[in-house]
C-alpha cells in the first residue's frame, strides 16, 4: 500500500493535495473495491462542497462506494476524462485518478500519511 | 407429506444426529403461546382430485379462443403462439432453474438472455436492453427512476401523454410518491385530437422526462422525431412506451431519437394468462446503461478460452448498492424473456412480418366495415395499426352487453377513463381474428 | 479467438431459410401506412423449426436446475417444483383469458384469486392481503409505500427513518431508498438476534418502521421477537415482515400473530412457483388491521353474497385510501397464483407444516454432519437454513473456491459472501424436497472439498473442472460491455 506523504486522507479513504486542491481516493481504497469498471462525478466546476459531501460514485466488479469531499471550499476543476477510463483509479490513483480539485480548500482534521497508513495496517488484521 | 421424501425410520435417524427428540422440539426459539396455530384451511387433495378441481374452476371462465370471439386488447393481446415456444418452457432446465449467479452452470439462461437483449435491441432501434422487468407498465415507471438518478434529482418534472396508457399512468403515479415530482399533460380531459406537439409547450428546463406511447393507447401512429428534438433542446429525456408487434413493421423509436424505449412484451408468445405474469421490455442508449435499473448480461470468456456469458454490472443493483441503487428490482421475468426470444427466433423475420401484416390488414378491414354501419364511425384519423376507436350510437357499455350476450368480447370500454369518450370503444384485431369473425361483428352491430 | 460451444440465434441464421408460416390473409388488402413511418428493414435471425429446437435445446443442457439436482442455495428456496402445476397453469380456461374480460365471464379465476387472497391471510395471520406485487422485490416497495401512506394520512410527516438489520436482503435499504427515506443499519448480537439495546437507542418519532427478515438470514428465529416488535410499536413504528424465509414458518407460528403489521410472501420460493431462471416471481402482500386500507387496488371481493344455490359473484373493490396501482392488470395470475394455489391444495393444514418441520430438519441435519469440519459463527439450532465460513485456518481457500469445487461433486454451490457479517459466508438452505442420501452425499462433499483444501489447494483454485465452461473474466465483461450481438456483417438481406 502507498500513501505519499505530501497529501492528506479521510477516515473514508479519500485523499487531498493541500498544494494542488486535488482529491481522489487512496491506493487502499482502489485495493479494496478492485476493478473499478464505473466513475460518475457527483459535482459540477463552481459548485461548493463541505467536507463529507459526496463528489464521486465508483463501481467496481463487486462493489460499489461513495466518494466524499476531504475539504472544504469551491470547486475549480473536475476530471472529465475519468469517465471514459475509470481503470485509471487502479492504476494511478494520485495521479492520472484526481477525481476534484477544491480551490483554497481546508482539510480539516485529515490525517497525516503515517497515521493513516497505521489506520489502513489496523483494518486489514 | 406430499412431496417429501423422506421415511420415518430416515427422520428419526435425522431427529438423533441433531440431538432432538421429536419435530416440535426444533421450534422452541417461537414464543409459545403463538406456536403451532390450527390452519382453517380445506384438508389437502391428492393431485388427481387438484386437477379435477382446479380444471371445474377454469372451465367456468369464458375464454377467447372457442367461447368468445374477441376484439379486446388495450395492453394484451391474443396472438397466435406457435408450439416450441410452450415445448422449450417445459423444459425443466429452464424453468427449475434459479437466477444465474453461478455462470458455469448457467450458460443456457445466460446466452438466451443474451439474444433476448440483442432481438429487442433490434426490434427497438437501441443500443441496449436489459433482462426485463415485470411487466409494461412497472417498465414505463423503471425510466422514470432512470431520468431521476440520472439528473440526480436536480430535475424533478416529466411531462406524460394522455394517451399512454391509464394504468401505465396510475402505476407511475404510486411508484413516484416519494420522489416529489411535477407531473403534466396526464390529463384524460385534454384535447385528445391534438397531436404529439400539444405537449412542446410542457417541456421546460426542470422536465427530466418526456412518455408517449407508440402506437399510442387508441392505436394512432405518431411520429414523434420533432417532439423529440423539442425534448432534447431542453435537455430532457425521452422514453416511448411501443408495442413490439408494431415495430415489425413501423419505424423504430430509436430512428426517431429515443432515450428509453420501454413496453409489454406479452405479444411475443406469451399467452393472455388473465393479466400476468408478462413481459415488460427495456431499452435505452448506452449513455445510460449505468443508470439502467435490472439485470443484464454481458458477453466475455472463460479460463478455457471460450465464449461466455455473465451477469455484468451488478454494482449497480439492489443487493450491491443497495438504497443508492436505481431501483430495488431484484428478478426479472427469465422464463418470459426466453418465450419472447423462442417466439422471434421461430417466426423469424419472415413470420413475424407475416404477424405484422395480418394484424394490420385485419384491423383496416374491420375498420372499414365498422364505419359503414350507420351512426358507427372511426373517432381519429391519423393512421392506425391494429386498434382503433370506434364511435358508437350507444353508451359503450350498452353495446359490449350486447356484443356480449352475441358470444362477443368487444372492445376496450374507454368511457372510464376518458370523460369525453363516452359512447366509444378500442376495437383490437389481431391475426387470430378470421374475416368469418369481423363479419359476425359487423353483422351483430347492424343488428343492434 | 475464442472458441465457441454454441453459436448465437443471430450468428445461425441463413437468409430465406423459414420457420412456422402464419396463414394468407383473407382480408382484401389495404394501403400500407406512408414510407416516412415504415422501418427501413427488420434484421431479425432466419431459421427452420428444427434449428431453433436444437439451438435452446443445446443451451437447456448448459443449465444446472432443480431437476437436475441438489440446489442448496440460501434464503432462495430451491425446492421441487410439482408437475402437475404445469399443468393446472396452462387449462385453456385460464391460459387465453383477457385481463379487462367482464367479471360475470371470469368468474373462476376471479373465485380462485378470492380463495388465494383467504388462504394466505390464515396462513400468515393478516387481516388482508393484495395479489397484485410481481415478485419479492415489488411487495417490498408496495410494502413500504403503505407505511409511508399511514404514517402520511395521520398527519405525522417527521418519520423518515427505516431500521433495517446488518443481516437484511440488499432489496429492503433499496425499497427504502426509492421513497427517499434513510436507512439506520442495527446490529445483530452474539446470538443472531437483533441487538436490543441498539434497537432501542434507534426507536424514535422519527422511525417510519423496521424490515425485519424472521428467521433472518443466518438462518435464526428471533428470540427476542415480540420486544423488538414491542420497541417499533412504541415509538409509533410499523413492523415489516420479509417473507422470504416462510418456508420455515408453514403452521409453525403466523407473522401477523407475532404483531408484523406488514409482509411480502415469495410464492415462488414457498409455493413451489418455478424459478425461471430468474422469474417471474410472484410476491402478494399481507396487512394487519392498520395498513388494511392502503393496499394497492384493485383487491378481489364478493359484489353479491351467494346462498345454497347461488355462488357469489366475485369482483373488484378499492381500498378507502389505496395506494394506488403497482402493475398493469392483476398480479401474476397465471404463472403464479394457479401454480401456487394446486400446490397449498394439495397440502391443507397438516401438510403446510410438514414442509416447515421437515425443511427445518433437513437444514439441522446438515449443520449437524457439518459442524466438525467447518465454522459455524452462529451455532444453536436453525430455522430451514444456516450459514457457515467457507475458509479455513492458514489457507487461502475463499468460499468462492468451495463453491465452484462443489459444481464438479455435480452440486449447485450455495449462496455465498451473504449475509454481509459473516466473513467467507456460505449459506445453506437443503428445503424439504430433498431425502437423506442426498443430503449425506452433499455433506461428504463438503468434507472432502475441505480435505481437498489442504492436500490439493490447486484443484479448488481452479474449479470447476467437469462443467461445460470454467470461471469466467467478469472485468472483461464490464469493462468491454458487449451486450448484444447483431447478424453477421456479410448477411445479405433480401
Amino acid at each position: 500500500m502507498n500513501a505519499p506523504s505530501n497529501l492528506k486522507y479521510t477516515k473514508s479513504d479519500e485523499w487531498f493535495d493541500p498544494a494542488t486542491g486535488a482529491a481522489g481516493i487512496s491506493d487502499y481504497a482502489q485495493g479494496q473495491l478492485s476493478d473499478i469498471v464505473f466513475v460518475e462525478l457527483l459535482v459540477d466546476e463552481g459548485e461548493e462542497v463541505t467536507i463529507g459531501k459526496a463528489i464521486a460514485s465508483v463501481e467496481s466488479v463487486k462493489a460499489s462506494a461513495e466518494i466524499y469531499a476531504p475539504a472544504a471550499g469551491k470547486v475549480s476543476a473536475v476530471n472529465k476524462g475519468l469517465s471514459d477510463k475509470p481503470e485509471t483509479l487502479n492504476s494511478d490513483p494520485y495521479g492520472e485518478g484526481w477525481m476534484i480539485k477544491i480551490a483554497g480548500g481546508s482539510a480539516g482534521d485529515a490525517m497525516d500519511s503515517a497515521a493513516y497508513e497505521k489506520y489502513c495496517e489496523e483494518r486489514t488484521h | 407429506m406430499t412431496y417429501i421424501p423422506i421415511s420415518p425410520a430416515e427422520r428419526d435417524a435425522m431427529l438423533k444426529t441433531v440431538g432432538v427428540k421429536s419435530l416440535d422440539d426444533l421450534f422452541d426459539a417461537i414464543p409459545k403461546k403463538h406456536r403451532f396455530p390450527e390452519l382453517d384451511l380445506p384438508p389437502a387433495l391428492t393431485e388427481m382430485e387438484a386437477a379435477a378441481h382446479l380444471a371445474e374452476m377454469a372451465s367456468s371462465n369464458e375464454h377467447v379462443r372457442g367461447d368468445l370471439i374477441s376484439f379486446l386488447g388495450a395492453g394484451a393481446y391474443n396472438h397466435y403462439v406457435p408450439s416450441v415456444v410452450d415445448h422449450m418452457l417445459r423444459r425443466g432446465e429452464f424453468y427449475t432453474a434459479y437466477t444465474p449467479y453461478q455462470p458455469e452452470i448457467s450458460q443456457g439462461t445466460l446466452q438466451a438472455i443474451f439474444e433476448y437483449q440483442s432481438l429487442m435491441c433490434t426490434l427497438t432501434g437501441m443500443d441496449v436492453s436489459n433482462a426485463s422487468h415485470y411487466d409494461g407498465a412497472t417498465a414505463t415507471a423503471e425510466a422514470v427512476n432512470l431520468a431521476y438518478a440520472q439528473f440526480r434529482g436536480k430535475r424533478k418534472k416529466i411531462v406524460i401523454s394522455p394517451t399512454v396508457h391509464p394504468q401505465y399512468r396510475e402505476v407511475i403515479r404510486t411508484y413516484s410518491q416519494g420522489m416529489g415530482l411535477e407531473e403534466a399533460g396526464d390529463d384524460p380531459t385534454a384535447d385528445l385530437e391534438a397531436g404529439p406537439e400539444a405537449l412542446t409547450s410542457l417541456i421546460d428546463d426542470n422536465t427530466m422526462l418526456v412518455i408517449v406511447q407508440y402506437p399510442d393507447f387508441f392505436g394512432r401512429i405518431h411520429d414523434y422525431t420533432k417532439l423529440i428534438e423539442d425534448a432534447h433542446a431542453k435537455g430532457s429525456l425521452v422514453c416511448i412506451v411501443a408495442n413490439p408487434t408494431a415495430m415489425l413493421m413501423l419505424k423504430t423509436p430509436g430512428d426517431m431519437g429515443a432515450d428509453i424505449v420501454v413496453g409489454e412484451a406479452q405479444p411475443f408468445g406469451i399467452p393472455l394468462w388473465y393479466g400476468g405474469p408478462y413481459l415488460g421490455f427495456f431499452t435505452t442508449k448506452k449513455p445510460y446503461v449505468h443508470k439502467m435499473a435490472g439485470r443484464l448480461v454481458g458477453e466475455t470468456i472463460d479460463n478455457r478460452g471460450q465464449r461466455c456469458y455473465v451477469l455484468t454490472l451488478t454494482s449497480r443493483e439492489q443487493h450491491i448498492k443497495r438504497e443508492r441503487a436505481t431501483s430495488n428490482i431484484c428478478t426479472n421475468q427469465g422464463l418470459l424473456a426466453l418465450a419472447a426470444a423462442v417466439y422471434m427466433s421461430t417466426l423469424g423475420k419472415t413470420g413475424l412480418q407475416q404477424v405484422a401484416n395480418l394484424c394490420y390488414q385485419k384491423a383496416h378491414y374491420a375498420a372499414g366495415e365498422l364505419s359503414k354501419i350507420d351512426g358507427f364511425g372511426l373517432c381519429f384519423m391519423e393512421p392506425f395499426f391494429h386498434e382503433f376507436v370506434l364511435c358508437c350510437p350507444k353508451p359503450a357499455s350498452e353495446v359490449n352487453q350486447y356484443l356480449l350476450d352475441n358470444g362477443i368480447l368487444g372492445g376496450y370500454d374507454l368511457s372510464k377513463d376518458y370523460p369525453a369518450l363516452q359512447n366509444h370503444i378500442l376495437v383490437a384485431v389481431t391475426e387470430m381474428n378470421s374475416k368469418d369473425e369481423i363479419d359476425s361483428l359487423v353483422e351483430a352491430l347492424k343488428e343492434m | 479467438m475464442a472458441t465457441i460451444l454454441e453459436p448465437t440465434i443471430f450468428e445461425l441464421s441463413s437468409p430465406g431459410r423459414r420457420g412456422v408460416t402464419m396463414p394468407a390473409s383473407d382480408v382484401p388488402k389495404a394501403a400500407l401506412p406512408p414510407k416516412n413511418l415504415l422501418r427501413s428493414d427488420l434484421p431479425l435471425p432466419e431459421l427452420a423449426e428444427v434449428d431453433v429446437v436444437r439451438h435452446y435445446m443445446k443451451l437447456s443442457k448448459f443449465n444446472y436446475s432443480v431437476d437436475d439436482g441438489f440446489y442448496p442455495l440460501g434464503s432462495c428456496t430451491m425446492k421441487y417444483n410439482p408437475k402437475i402445476n404445469e399443468d393446472t397453469c396452462r387449462l385453456p380456461g385460464y391460459l387465453f383469458t383477457h385481463p379487462l374480460q367482464p367479471i360475470e365471464t371470469v368468474q373462476g379465476n376471479l373465485a380462485l384469486m378470492f380463495e388465494m387472497q383467504e388462504w394466505l391471510k390464515e396462513i400468515s395471520g393478516f387481516a388482508d392481503v393484495t395479489l397484485q406485487p410481481a415478485a419479492g422485490a415489488h411487495g417490498e416497495f408496495t410494502g413500504v409505500l403503505m407505511m409511508a401512506a399511514y404514517h402520511k394520512s395521520r398527519g405525522d410527516t417527521k418519520r423518515t427513518k427505516m431500521l433495517i438489520p446488518d443481516a437484511a436482503h440488499g432489496t429492503n435499504p433499496a425499497s427504502v431508498g426509492m421513497l427517499g427515506f434513510s436507512v439506520i443499519t442495527i446490529p445483530s448480537d452474539s446470538r443472531g438476534n437483533v441487538d436490543l439495546k441498539a434497537l432501542e437507542a434507534a426507536c424514535d418519532d422519527t422511525v417510519v418502521g423496521m424490515m425485519l427478515t424472521n428467521p433472518n438470514t443466518l438462518g435464526m428465529f428471533d428470540e427476542n421477537i415480540e420486544k423488538v416488535i414491542e420497541l417499533v410499536h412504541k415509538c409509533g413504528g410499523l413492523m415489516y415482515g420479509d417473507g422470504a424465509n416462510l418456508n420455515a414458518l408453514l403452521g409453525i407460528v403466523r407473522p401477523g400473530d407475532l404483531g408484523f403489521d406488514v409482509m411480502h410472501f415469495n410464492l415462488h420460493k414457498t409455493f413451489s412457483v418455478p424459478h425461471g431462471g430468474g422469474g417471474p416471481g410472484s410476491g402478494p402482500v399481507g396487512v394487519g388491521p392498520v395498513l388494511v386500507d392502503f393496499l394497492p387496488a384493485p383487491l378481489v371481493g364478493i359484489i353479491e353474497e351467494g346462498d345454497e344455490e347461488m355462488a357469489p359473484l366475485y369482483g373488484f373493490v378499492t381500498p378507502k385510501k389505496t395506494i394506488g396501482r403497482m402493475k398493469a392488470f392483476h398480479g401474476h395470475f397465471g404463472g403464479g397464483l394457479v401454480r401456487a394455489y394446486t400446490y397449498i391444495a394439495m397440502h391443507g393444514p397438516d401438510g403446510l407444516k410438514d414442509i416447515s418441520q421437515y425443511a427445518v430438519l433437513n437444514a439441522n441435519y446438515l449443520q449437524a454432519r457439518l459442524r466438525s469440519t467447518y465454522k459455524i459463527p452462529y451455532d444453536r439450532i436453525c430455522m430451514h437454513e444456516f450459514v457457515m465460513e467457507g475458509q479455513f485456518e492458514g489457507s487461502d481457500i475463499r468460499a468462492l473456491d468451495i463453491s465452484k469445487r462443489l459444481m464438479d461433486y455435480n452440486f449447485h454451490p450455495p449462496t455465498n459472501y451473504f449475509p454481509l457479517i459473516v466473513h467467507e459466508a456460505l449459506m445453506i438452505e437443503p428445503t424439504e424436497t430433498e431425502n437423506k442420501d442426498t443430503l449425506d452425499r452433499f455433506a461428504d462433499a463438503l468434507i472432502k472439498i475441505a480435505e481437498e483444501a489442504k492436500t490439493q489447494p490447486e484443484l479448488l483454485h481452479n474449479a470447476p473442472h467437469i462443467t461445460p465452461f470454467g470461471r469466467m473474466d467478469e472485468v472483461k465483461a464490464a469493462r468491454e460491455l458487449v451486450l448484444c450481438c447483431w447478424l453477421p456483417e456479410n448477411y445479405v438481406n433480401e
